[in-house]
């Protein structure tokens, strides 16, 4: 067998599984979906470890699948690249998909949707797995596109929840307009450098450094500025950063463990992981960078800052993960992509961890998601509270935990970089920390300490939720395992392998940076000695500072709430613009589509309807039938009125003869 | 075998004749049966075409020529390249799907339906395949009479208004083409139209036959601004009406334009590139701005049609072998998408009698298959990779980027404005709670329905993953198309 042989295996064991299950699951009991799913999967993961070793040994291999389509001058072709960044993303990849699957055995149980649902995530692992072995453009917009419609209809899974069906074809459009941003770039790409591979776009992308175009009349524009900007506005849709962050919020309407896989660990990664895996095209235009750091640090910011004023426990969590994506995307801008893709890392563990965890709660909470109904769960359900408390701790940034590592390594990326930008960005990210402690620890308190607020409520959703009588329990094992499996990495993971991902030369082959003019990350690399040393400075330094703050002041406030039995407030000005997001919403829902559908009755009506159809369509048809009846009566049939009309004309005509 | 071509275009037309002549006579189980031998017999005699054919030779190939009103030197001369094998198999398929899936209907007088598309099935083949331009002008109104009693006759309440609209609207334009092939023939001494592709014509002479000619394959395609009879057509013509209306009859523009106007008049494009492709990009972006706001499923995916061959005449306007394969692959793949949607549409209106989006909703509580196929097809509607619908916009788009960044963006809207119609009508007709009168009763598809559905899905699926399939036929046509329409026609003086 060849190697691509045992590669495709990865994504096409997911895939058969997909199809097998969505066919025939219903049918059978639900061991056969789960069985078979979660074995795919597993066999995907055994393969992603065994690329990661070999890869990690030095094996950098390009293979070719089939040929797409063939055209005039240019080929397009299905195929895979294989090295450490690859090999990493499937290990993640299917390691997060194959705790999901785990997880969702328990999870799902009671749904009539079972099997649909493990189709579904296994097709998922597929498409993303298809994405991150993609060797060119084109199979990257195909799998990109595929995550899209897997996303699509797991938040709309339940379909008959009008909240989710909303929020599905919200996402699903959101994502289409950073879509054509992509796509816009791609096209660039094809045109300038006559092929879609990477390899071959990388190859010639240094001879078109210094290429200009025109696009606004005579005003040249750097073109890999543009192309650059044009993949990011791609990014910025799928990794959900501003202005194209408005979907993963509603996302949550989905069920808690693709919260989990789809919008925490892998999916919304897809945006970062691309950026990386173009660093070539990337680090040869500033000011798509500049405007990278930019985009990013206002998301770390803002959305963190919205994390604090949520009431619904995944809501609090999709937030954070928004505002985690802010700072992975300042650390592309930085240049410090092996960094991002190590936040990537450790984020995909400790916020998948946080996700199932929370949907522990909510099965405890028999499906309230409501924090202000919870509190001092710890007592019923202690291996969810340690795991999701040391989630929090790795999320937060705890020295020594792996979210450390990774957020400490962006700050000092960010601190020591050049770029226009940088500055703003350090200090966002330097709040953005604050606000993290801030609302994880105001989450974890709400949730797990405290009073038991179900017992007295005021207010009771008759649907969901436990009465006052009723007391949460511990989830079953196949549903903690997947929590604990996860702790583990989340833990420790930024420690074991800081040295390996960041300082050694693991992704040499994979990313490339532009030593020359971005030093930052060369600088980080002559600073670091050993993770013990690091933990051990990560006391001292300012962004610990700021948690420690965060921590404090989300104690402090919530202690005072038990007092007064207020919800925190803030100015009101201040907590007005957060309650709506900052106006995002309104902008799209009110503006934006209502815009579009009074432009399409406009143009229905008025246009086509009315100018077209009646006056040049319908409009000749009616003169002619109104000439007609006028000259109708022309032939009326008496035969003096033909002979008068004869002799009128007999004597015209002679007039006329005898003039010449 | 002999005379592949007539075989296909006239074993269709024997079998309509026998429908026909004796569709009162024949016993009740028996006609349909016959139909539907009909169409299979018609379909498997296309394939040879597909397998005999020369991938790698730019000739005509198949040809036939008999003398047939010799003081015109008008002949009987068939032949096809590239681009017509793919459109005749998809008129012998779509053919034998609509007879497959109304056999069994109470559709009265079903003799003389099915009759009626089996002559137009052979008369499109005639169309595709005709290297006489008096041949194939006769094909091509002759197709005319089958669809207008289609409509006509078995077509909703406002059907006549809409037969009127169609037929004026087409032979307003038919009859100028007309005109254009006569003076051809007073240049060139013969009806042949190899021998218009080599005849000199001086660029005024070109703008008036190509503006002839864009008359007749505008209106058929439609391009925007004379695309108003196609709503109101499909909208009053039977489920099979509009199957092959949106599947096959909209094609004949397009090819039309690959086969004559462009290759009789090159010059004439290129100095009137610039307003064809803004028009075909009026076509994209206005016209899905237009079926966002329609209430009617059916209109809806009329609309969408419309919106779908602007990516067909902006590649075929933009002149590379990208964008003309690219249009070609759309043509193909919108065959396969909208017939499948008008399919689709169909089956919910043959039990509700109710196509306003509206009167929906939580059509998948009923039925579960169903709406899983219509989301597929919708999907593939707003172009996703992996089903036929994106490799047409892909290479379109990409060939635009080419030429220049405004209009391949603009073209990209429809990324946006696809996904938004075709979802939202999935949204609000299919997802939520099954509340309406008419959605409770609503049955499941039966054995015959979810075969066609899932076979159609299935075609879409492998041409999304495999679209060399399509593209190994025509590339050697396109290449020497391009070439053809690089050189100048001017007489040289």
């Amino acid at each position: 067998m060849q190697l691509i042989h045992v590669f495709s295996i990865a994504p096409f064991a997911t895939l058969f599984a997909s199809i097998i299950v969505g066919l025939f699951g219903k049918k059978c009991p639900k061991v056969f979906s789960y069985a078979l799913t979660t074995l795919g999967v597993g066999i995907a993961f055994l393969i992603s470890i065994y690329t990661l070793y070999i890869t990690s040994h030095g094996f950098h291999g390009e293979f070719t699948l089939y040929q797409w389509l063939a055209t005039g001058s240019y080929n397009f072709e299905i195929g895979f690249m294989i090295d450490n960044l690859t090999a990493l993303m499937m290990v993640i990849v299917t390691f997060v998909s194959l705790m999901v699957h785990i997880y969702s055995i328990g999870y799902m149980k009671q749904d009539s949707g079972f099997s649909r649902f493990f189709s579904y995530i296994s097709l998922f692992t597929f498409a993303m797995l298809m994405l991150v072995m993609s060797n060119n453009f084109l199979q990257l917009f195909f799998g990109w596109e595929g995550v899209g419609l897997v996303s699509y209809l797991l938040i709309g899974f339940w379909y008959k929840k009008p909240t989710a069906i909303h929020a599905n074809l919200k996402a699903f459009l959101v994502n289409r307009v950073g879509d054509i941003g992509l796509l816009m770039g791609v096209g660039l790409i094809l045109f300038w450098f006559g092929s879609l591979d990477y390899q071959t776009v990388f190859d010639r992308s240094v001879s078109l450094g210094n290429q200009s175009i025109f696009l606004f009349g005579d005003s040249a524009v750097s073109l890999l500025s543009v192309i650059c900007i044009l993949l990011f506005i791609g990014a910025m849709g799928k990794s959900a950063q501003i202005p194209l962050h408005v979907w993963l919020p509603d996302s949550m309407e989905g069920p808690t463990p693709i919260s989990a896989l789809i919008h925490a660990a892998t999916m919304v990664t897809a945006g970062i992981f691309m950026v990386s895996r173009l660093s070539p095209l990337f680090e040869l235009s500033d000011t798509a960078l500049s405007f990278i750091t930019i985009i990013g640090a206002s998301t770390a910011i803002l959305m963190g800052i919205m994390g604090v004023v949520q009431n619904d426990i995944k809501r609090v969590i999709a937030y954070s993960t928004l505002s985690q994506l802010g700072f992975m995307t300042v650390a592309l801008g930085v240049s410090a992509y092996s960094v991002a893709i190590f936040h990537l890392m450790t984020h995909a563990f400790f916020k998948a961890l946080l996700f199932l965890a929370a949907g522990s709660v909510i099965i405890g909470m028999h499906h309230d998601q409501d924090i202000r109904h919870m509190g001092n769960i710890k007592k019923y359900m202690p291996i969810t509270w340690i795991t999701f408390l040391l989630g929090s701790l790795a999320l937060i940034g705890t020295p020594f935990f792996s979210g450390f590592y990774s957020k400490e390594m962006i700050i000092e990326a960010t601190k020591y970089s050049q770029i226009f930008g940088s500055g703003f960005a350090y200090w966002m990210l330097i709040f953005g920390v604050f606000f993290t402690a801030l609302y994880s620890t105001r989450l974890y308190l709400m949730v797990f300490h405290g009073t038991e607020k179900w017992r007295t409520l005021k207010l009771r959703n008759t649907h969901h939720g436990l009465n006052s009588q009723q007391s949460p329990h511990e989830s079953p094992w196949v549903i903690t395992l997947p929590l604990i499996l996860l702790t583990i990495p989340s833990v420790i993971i930024g420690y074991l392998s800081i040295d390996t991902i960041l300082f050694s030369d693991f992704f040499t082959t994979s990313i490339f940076i532009n030593d020359e003019i971005h030093k930052n990350f060369s600088q980080i690399n002559n600073h670091f000695s050993s993770p013990i040393k690091t933990g051990l400075h990560g006391f001292l330094t300012l962004p610990f500072f700021f948690m420690m703050l965060g921590i404090i002041v989300a104690w402090f406030v919530n202690s005072q709430m038990f007092k007064s039995n207020i919800t925190p407030k803030f100015v009101s000005f201040i907590s007005k613009i957060l309650e709506k997001g900052y106006g995002f919403d309104t902008l799209n829902e009110k503006y934006f589509a209502r815009w579009l559908r009074v432009a399409g009755n406009f143009l229905w009506l008025r246009i086509d309807l009315n100018l077209i159809d009646r006056y040049l369509v319908n409009g000749p048809a009616y003169l002619i039938n109104r000439l007609a009846f006028k000259l109708k009566s022309l032939q009326s049939g008496y035969i003096y009125h033909y002979a008068f009309i004869m002799i009128i004309g007999l004597f015209l005509l002679m007039t006329f003869f005898i003039k010449l | 075998m002999i005379a592949p071509l007539s075989l296909a275009i006239w074993t269709p037309i024997l079998f309509s004749i026998i429908l026909i002549g004796l569709g009162g006579l024949l016993p009740k189980k028996l006609g349909p049966n016959l139909a539907l031998l009909g169409g299979f017999v018609s379909f498997i005699i296309t394939i040879p075409v597909l397998i005999e054919f020369n991938y790698i030779s730019p000739l005509f190939q198949f040809q036939e020529f008999h003398h047939w009103i010799l003081p015109y030197r008008i002949n009987y001369h068939l032949g096809v390249d590239g681009f017509s094998v793919p459109l005749i198999l998809l008129t012998s398929f779509m053919t034998m799907i609509v007879i497959f899936l109304t056999q069994d209907t109470n559709i009265k007088n079903l003799n003389y339906y099915h009759g009626a598309f089996l002559m137009m099935s052979g008369l499109m083949i005639g169309v595709f395949s005709s290297l006489d331009v008096i041949l194939y002008y006769i094909f091509w109104e002759a197709m005319l009479i089958p669809m207008f009693l289609i409509i006509g006759v078995w077509g909703g309440p406002n059907r006549i208004y809409a037969t009127i609209k169609f037929f004026l609207y087409t032979v307003l334009g038919s009859l100028l083409m007309l005109v254009a092939f006569i003076y051809l023939f007073f240049e060139a001494g013969s009806f042949s139209l190899i021998d218009y592709y080599h005849l000199p014509l001086s660029l005024p002479i070109q703008i008036f036959l190509f503006v002839a000619f864009f008359m007749a394959f505008a209106v058929k395609i439609p391009m925007w601004p004379v695309h108003t009879w196609l709503p109101d057509a499909h909208v009053e013509a039977p489920t099979g009406g509009s199957v092959i209306l949106a599947a096959i009859m909209l094609k004949l523009g397009g090819y039309s334009f690959l086969r004559f106007a462009l290759p009789i008049t090159p010059d004439a494009v290129s100095f009137l590139q610039p307003a064809l492709i803004v028009i075909s990009l009026i076509a994209i972006v206005y016209i899905a701005i237009i079926a966002m706001a329609q209430k009617d499923m059916k209109k809806l995916i009329a609309y969408s049609s419309i919106s779908h061959m602007g990516f067909v005449t902006l590649g075929i306007f933009l002149l590379t072998p990208m964008s003309v394969e690219g249009a070609y692959v759309q043509m193909i793949s919108h065959g396969f998408i909208s017939a499948a949607l008008f399919i689709s549409i169909g089956i919910l209106y043959d039990q509700t009698h109710t196509r306003e989006i509206q009167n929906y909703g939580g059509v998948i509580n009923k039925m579960p298959l169903f709406s899983a196929l219509v989301v597929f097809f919708a999907m593939a509607n707003s172009g996703l990779p992996g089903t036929s619908g994106f490799v047409g916009e892909f290479m379109v788009i990409m060939a635009a980027a080419q030429e220049n960044f405004w209009i391949a963006l603009t073209a990209a809207m429809t990324l946006l404005l696809g996904a938004a119609y075709s979802l939202w009508m999935v949204k609000r007709v299919f997802y939520g709670e099954a509340k309406s009168k008419v959605v409770l009763k609503l049955k499941e598809i039966n054995f015959k329905q979810t075969f066609v559905l899932v076979s159609l899905a299935l075609l879409i699926l492998i041409l999304g993953l495999f679209p060399f399939l399509i593209t190994d036929i025509t590339n050697t046509t396109a290449e020497n198309f391009i070439q053809f329409m690089n050189r100048s026609k001017f007489p040289i003086l």
